[in-house]
């Protein structure tokens, strides 16, 4: 890659940055916030899935996934227009018209990008606006040794996949069904001594937005808080 | 490639596995190489399993992904995106509940629902003694007698769910009388 800088404007900002680097990736590296979910630092091919990085760029027809342009020199962009904030509570309502999940009981409480993404958005987690429709998969799958996935929380971004198909060698996490019911499955880790050393690395919780995937060992203790918390206030209720 | 994957299993592991799942097994690595070890051979060789065996057992899953390079939850992934492929051994009943328009419009989901009751196993699943398996189906092309069920390969037509109950009192009939055949035979016999 050039080492070529060009300059570009945002929301009326001018940015020097790299020829050939990610729109996105240059936003949020001068505090220009773009709400995102599917987006790795370091991929080379961004599946632009979420919908949530849309931006306008003078002379391009629609909006444009930023995650996956690349700056030109002299482009005009705009980030924060009524319709661009439209069109991003629209991919958000798609995202969350699924979604199951409690956030009083959720390990990703207080630090889960949905959730910061909804504030940004200011939209519900939960939308009204959309019919729900119910997907069938099991509560929780803990077939993995050391992994454990909760499908009603996943918003199924493909980070954990994306990153754990980085790791040169190991058992590798995958996507498995279709449409609506899609998840991630750990099949197969059952048969393969490799899925035990997922304990050193981890990288697929650590880039899970959401509370969706963690370590049997973290959940187990997370668990184990909300019971006791759940308890105490049983009993202070019961006291008063 | 077999003896390896079995040498790695844990002792419990490799007990589950019964000697009808073994002979599949033998049958499945015998058959792999008459497909190139690439990629685009992963679906006809799914296709294969499936149709020879009637199911796709996980380890016959890891041989092919060995096989071809790629990794197991590759080939789950893709094996599940597809409705043709189960992962459960079929039952010696297996019941097809139709879902198609007509007998959906007529409650075919209740029918389902009545089976899986009935037969304690979800859609998709096998009894654990291996005598049903449930599926569901979109049209068999009998709208006109909705809503329709597919017992082995006889069709029964306008089912209630006193009828899913006279069906499964007719196998389990048919069973008994079959077993007691069976001992008579082996009386006469011996």
């Amino acid at each position: 890659m050039s080492e070529k800088l060009v300059t570009i404007t945002v929301d009326g900002r001018k940015i020097s940055a790299p020829a050939g680097s990610r729109l996105l990736k240059v936003c949020l590296e001068n505090d220009i916030y773009i709400p995102n979910l599917c987006y790795l630092e370091g991929m080379s091919d961004p599946p632009a899935s979420c919908r949530l990085c849309l931006v306008e760029i003078e002379g391009e027809p629609g909006m444009v996934a930023s995650c996956r342009c690349e700056i030109r020199d002299g482009m005009v962009v705009t980030s924060n227009s009524d319709d661009i904030l439209k069109m991003r509570q629209v991919a958000f309502r798609l995202l969350v018209s699924t979604n199951d999940g409690h956030c009083n009981t959720c390990i990703a409480n207080k630090h889960c990008e949905l959730q910061q993404i909804a504030k940004f958005l200011r939209q519900p987690l939960r939308t009204k606006r959309l019919r729900h429709i119910d997907r069938d998969y099991p509560e929780i799958i803990d077939d993995h040794p050391v992994l454990m996935y909760e499908p009603k929380k996943c918003v199924l971004c493909g980070r954990c996949v994306y990153v754990c198909n980085q790791i040169p060698k190991g058992y590798k996490l995958d996507f498995a069904r279709r449409g609506i019911n899609t998840i991630i499955s750990f099949y197969g880790s059952d048969l393969d001594p490799s899925s035990r050393d997922c304990e050193g690395c981890l990288a697929c919780t650590e880039v899970c937005p959401v509370g969706a995937l963690s370590s049997k060992k973290k959940w187990s203790r997370f668990i184990a808080e909300v019971k006791l918390k759940q308890e105490q206030k049983a009993a202070r209720q019961s006291s008063d | 490639m077999l003896e390896q994957l079995l040498a790695g299993l844990e002792p419990s592991e490799r007990a589950a596995i019964d000697d009808e799942e073994l002979q599949i097994l033998k049958d499945v690595e015998a058959e792999m190489p008459v497909f190139a070890a690439e990629r685009s051979q992963l679906l006809p060789i799914l296709q294969h399993i499936q149709g020879r065996h009637g199911y796709l057992p996980k380890l016959a899953l890891q041989m092919v992904a060995d096989y071809l390079g790629v990794t197991i939850g590759k080939v789950y992934g893709i094996a599940t995106f597809y409705n043709q492929f189960k992962f459960n051994p079929p039952g010696r009943n297996p019941i097809k509940v139709c879902l198609g328009t007509a007998c959906h419009v007529k409650g075919g989901e209740i029918i389902l629902e009545n089976f899986e009751r009935r037969l304690e196993i979800t859609e998709g699943q096998t009894s654990p003694d291996r005598e049903y398996s449930l599926e569901r189906v979109a049209c068999i092309g009998c709208c006109a007698l909705a809503p329709a069920v597919v017992v082995g390969d006889k069709v029964e037509a306008y089912v209630t769910p006193s009828k899913v109950e006279g069906i499964i009192t007719e196998i389990e009939v048919r069973k008994a009388m079959a077993a007691r055949e069976q001992e008579r035979n082996e009386a006469a016999n011996g």
